[in-house]
This record gives structure tokens, C-alpha cells and sequence, in this order.
């Protein structure tokens, strides 16, 4: 074991590690207000003041919507490598873990909301901005495979910029393989929800984030195929203020509810509840 | 020839579109129009024909040649409803018990406010997911330009071929170069490091076969050949080997 896979190790416990939690006070980078760390973690990482919505990682948002201690992680030891060779990858790839705390951009596992069992993965946008390689595109295949081999739902939280270019096609076809493994899934007759959060982008928003039964997402969260600026840049046209927004991609149809953050779990288990599981 | 070269050279002016391939594959070509929902995308040719006498389901990304034409194909860019138009006739296919045989030359898939509101995402996605157990053989031929997932869209295959001259690639040099290192002068070396061009994605195991441009009059044989082997066989080991072909990807 490397010194660095040890500090990941001492670092990931999913409680009272993280340095943001032991800096006393943060500033909203929306509403610009000072705020205790402690108000805004009670608050669930939106802002007490302004209302808006804070990323929040992987480990946490996994322990925000399911029950305490309940949680088993699966595929843990998985991690990247340099498939390609391609340039400064190594560098960008223990910087996101030393980031995230995390080894791979997204932690997969069981768990239970409100008592009822299902599997879980969520992803972490401190992961390089919570894009998708070889090993995310892995775990989430296993984690499908899993439950369809155990007649379980999975409830998946996303958040991404879309495929990794740094794996190129390795990439690109995470998307059909994971694509597949959801099939399978729901030929089966499993149920498959997903939270989309902000934001939710490329290839992501083009595979497992659009292939949900059924399909939420948080306030103001940004859902599409491809970025605002790209398409500002190609088309030289402004864009509708909300555009991508959450409650603009709902009124297009595309989503089945927006679903406040201290309302999540609550709403999840009664999704669970209703299907008998 | 250097990798970027092969980009830009799929990119040219004269290059061969689908609707070149399709008029000498599928001389018998009829097609068809709309998704049924919305909208009818010309940037997305869809219907049947017969390639070297077997009856297949054609869908091609046509980009267009002259100048009023290409506008007219949105340069080859489809939107929501050019997938929707594709689906619906591969669906039609597998039907019919009729391999599909798809045509991919595309920049991307579109981008732009109608695009993302009429589901563009959602899109590429539902052909991703049904084409995972579509009930019928599906060969997907890439013989220019392979952009990302609006590629993709019509490649989850039990085979996919390149041209030896064509690209397939997650993000377009230029772009990855762009984010990476702020400079769409390293396009070059962004390219080289993509590893895009059909012998290196043969090599990796991610593309089945890369055709040679001076075999081009085979290839509807081969096409035809591959498509009557796949449909001999049944239909739950074509489908687990459709599920495997990508299973095994990257890890």
C-alpha cells in the first residue's frame, strides 16, 4: 500500500473528516453571506439565506438520503489508470482523489431508505467534475448487474460533465455499456430512479440519466446534452434565462418531479413503498 | 498519415456521404420520413433496400454536398428527431425480422436550444437503451467523421466497421485541446493522444473491422455477408453477444 492509497484510507471515513466541516464559517457564492458551517450542514448544503443548492460529495449525499449505518459499499477498491497514455492524467487523477477523497469519481453500494433495501451509487463532482471513464462506467455496470442478479431497485444520483476525454473512446463507450447493464435491469422488472443534480451534462445526460422509470431532479439543476457556452458560441443567440434549468426541463417533459433536498428521502421511500419493495 | 490529418481528411469537402454509399449498396433504396411525434430530420436518412439481395433497414447521417444542400442536412447534425426517426424504423426492423445497417458520418449531434429542449439527451439515450436488446442484427459502418455520443447514438452494434480513413472519437480534437490546454493549436497532439483513427480503435478491440477505401466494392457484399451470419444465429446468444461486445469495454 502506496502512502497515498493510506492517507485516502485514514481520509474516508464518511463522517467529520472533511475539511470544509472544520473551517468554522463559509461564504454562499451566490448570496455572498457568511455562514456557519454548521448552519448550512443542518440546512443540508443549501444555503440558509439565499436558498441555493451546494454540491455536496458522493459519501455524504449517499448518507443524507438512505439509513443511518445502513450503507454497504461495493467495488471500493476500484481505480483508473492512464489507458491511453494520454498526457498529464496520472497528475489530474491523484489530484481528484486527493479533491474528493474518493478513488474513482462515483461510490456504489446497498443500502436501506426507511427501511426498505435497494442499491445505490451517487457521484462526486469534485471527481473531475464527476466525469465518467472506465472505472465509473464499471462500477455503475456492476452495481445494475448486481441488483438485477437480486431483484433490487437502484436509485442513482448524478452529477457530471459527461465522458472523460482523458480514456477517449474507452470512454464514450462506458455509455452503451452502462446502457446495456440498465436494460437488463428493467427487463427484469426493476425499478431504476434517478436524482439528477447540477449538473447533469454530455454523455451522462445522453445514457443511465435519461433511462430512469422514474425521473427527479433538484431545484435549479442544470440537465442537458450539451454546455450553455457551446451552444452560445455556435449559435451567436442568447439563451432563455432558465434554459436547462431543472424547472424548464420539466415543463419540456423530460422530468417527473423536482424534489426539494430535505424532502428527498422521505419522497425516495415512498417511491420504494409504492412498488412493494 | 498523421492522426489529425485523418480527422481533417474526414471532415473534406469531397468526401463520400452516406447518400453516396447508400446509392451504391442499396440501389433499391425507398425512404422514409418522420419520427411520429414531432418532426421529419434531414440530417438522418431512414427505410429499406436490399444490400447484395438481403433486405435491410438503412439509416445514414447525411451531411450533405453543395452548400444550399448542406443546410438543408444541418450539416449533418441531427436532432432529437432524426434519433426518434431511427429508432422507430429500427424498431420497424426487428419487426420485420430485417437487419439494420446504419451509416454514421456526423460533427456530433446537435446543438442548440430547440435540440435540448426537444430532449436531445433523452434522445440518445433511448436509442442506446433499446438498441441494447434490439431483436434483429445491427451493423453500424463509420466512414468519416465518428463525434461523439450523436455517433454513438446509432453504433450500440454487434458490429461496428471504419473506413480506414475515418475517425470515431469521444470529444473532437479541437475541443479537447481547447478545454485541456486553453489552445485549439494542440488539436494535433490532442488528436494523437485520442487514439480516434479505425487502426488504433481496431487494435484496442473497440471496433470489429477497418475497410479499405479500394475494397469499397465488397464492401456491400461483406456488409451482406455479416448481416445473414448474425441473423443465423439465435436470438438470445446474438443479444448476449451485443451485451458482451460492450461489457468487456475499458475496465
Amino acid at each position: 500500500m502506496d502512502l497515498r492509497k493510506l492517507f485516502l484510507k485514514a481520509n474516508n471515513e464518511p463522517e467529520g473528516t472533511n475539511s470544509f466541516l472544520r473551517t468554522r464559517y463559509v461564504n454562499c457564492r451566490d448570496c455572498g453571506k457568511k455562514l456557519s458551517v454548521a448552519r448550512v450542514r443542518k440546512n443540508l448544503f443549501v444555503c440558509p439565506e439565499c436558498g441555493r443548492y451546494m454540491t455536496v460529495r458522493a459519501r455524504r449525499r449517499i448518507l443524507m438520503l438512505t439509513d443511518r449505518r445502513s450503507f454497504t459499499e461495493l467495488d471500493r477498491e476500484l481505480e483508473s489508470r492512464n489507458i491511453l497514455g494520454f498526457p498529464e492524467y496520472e497528475a489530474k487523477l491523484t489530484a481528484a482523489q486527493e479533491k474528493s477523497r474518493e478513488r474513482e469519481g462515483v461510490v456504489c453500494g446497498v443500502a436501506t431508505i426507511d427501511g426498505h433495501r435497494c442499491c445505490i451509487f451517487a457521484m462526486d463532482a469534485n471527481f473531475m467534475m464527476g466525469s465518467m471513464g472506465s472505472v465509473v462506467g464499471e462500477k455503475i455496470t456492476r452495481l445494475f448487474e448486481y441488483a438485477t442478479g437480486r431483484g433490487l431497485p437502484v436509485i442513482g444520483v448524478t452529477v457530471s460533465g459527461g465522458a472523460r476525454m482523458q480514456e477517449g473512446m474507452y470512454s464514450l463507450l462506458q455509455m452503451s455499456k452502462v446502457s446495456a447493464a440498465v436494460r437488463r435491469h428493467s427487463n427484469a422488472g426493476n425499478l431504476y430512479v434517478v436524482l439528477l443534480t447540477d449538473p447533469t451534462t454530455g454523455g451522462v445526460d445522453a445514457s443511465f440519466a435519461m433511462q430512469g422509470d422514474i425521473t427527479l431532479a433538484e431545484p435549479g439543476a442544470r440537465i442537458g446534452f450539451a454546455g450553455p457556452r457551446v451552444i452560445e458560441k455556435s449559435l451567436k443567440q442568447a439563451l432563455p434565462k432558465d434554459f436547462q434549468r431543472a424547472e424548464r426541463v420539466l415543463s419540456c417533459g423530460f422530468i417527473d418531479a423536482i424534489v426539494p433536498r430535505n424532502e428527498q428521502k422521505g419522497y425516495l421511500a415512498k417511491i420504494l413503498e409504492l412498488h412493494g419493495l | 498519415m498523421e492522426d489529425y490529418e485523418i480527422v481533417l481528411g474526414a471532415r473534406g469537402d469531397r468526401r463520400l456521404t452516406a447518400t453516396d454509399y447508400i446509392q451504391r449498396m442499396v440501389p433499391d433504396f425507398i425512404e422514409f420520413h418522420g419520427d411520429r411525434l414531432y418532426g421529419d430530420d434531414r440530417a438522418v436518412i431512414a427505410g429499406i433496400g436490399s444490400v447484395a439481395g438481403v433486405p435491410v433497414t438503412v439509416i445514414g447521417i447525411e451531411k450533405g454536398k453543395t452548400t444550399a444542400e448542406r443546410i438543408r442536412r444541418n450539416f449533418g447534425s441531427a436532432h432529437p428527431e432524426g434519433y426518434r426517426k431511427s429508432l422507430r424504423l429500427m424498431k420497424q426492423a426487428a419487426k420485420f425480422h430485417r437487419p439494420v445497417l446504419c451509416i454514421v458520418d456526423t460533427a456530433g449531434a446537435f446543438c442548440g436550444v430547440d435540440a435540448e429542449e426537444h430532449g436531445q439527451g433523452r434522445a440518445i439515450a433511448d436509442n442506446l437503451f433499446e438498441m441494447a436488446d434490439l431483436a434483429t442484427p445491427i451493423l453500424s459502418l463509420i466512414i468519416g467523421e465518428g463525434g461523439s455520443g450523436g455517433a454513438l447514438a446509432l453504433c450500440h452494434s454487434d458490429r461496428i466497421w471504419m473506413m480506414e480513413d475515418a475517425y470515431f472519437s469521444v470529444v473532437s480534437p479541437e475541443s479537447c485541446a481547447n478545454i485541456l490546454w486553453k489552445s485549439t493549436e494542440k488539436a494535433a497532439e490532442a488528436a494523437k493522444s485520442l487514439g480516434l483513427t479505425a487502426a488504433k480503435l481496431h487494435k484496442a478491440g473497440l471496433i470489429d473491422r477497418v475497410c479499405r477505401n479500394d475494397e469499397r466494392k465488397k464492401l456491400a457484399a461483406d456488409i451482406a455477408e455479416e448481416l445473414t451470419r448474425l441473423a443465423e444465429l439465435p436470438m438470445p446468444e446474438l443479444l448476449e453477444g451485443r451485451y458482451r461486445r460492450f461489457r468487456r469495454v475499458g475496465y
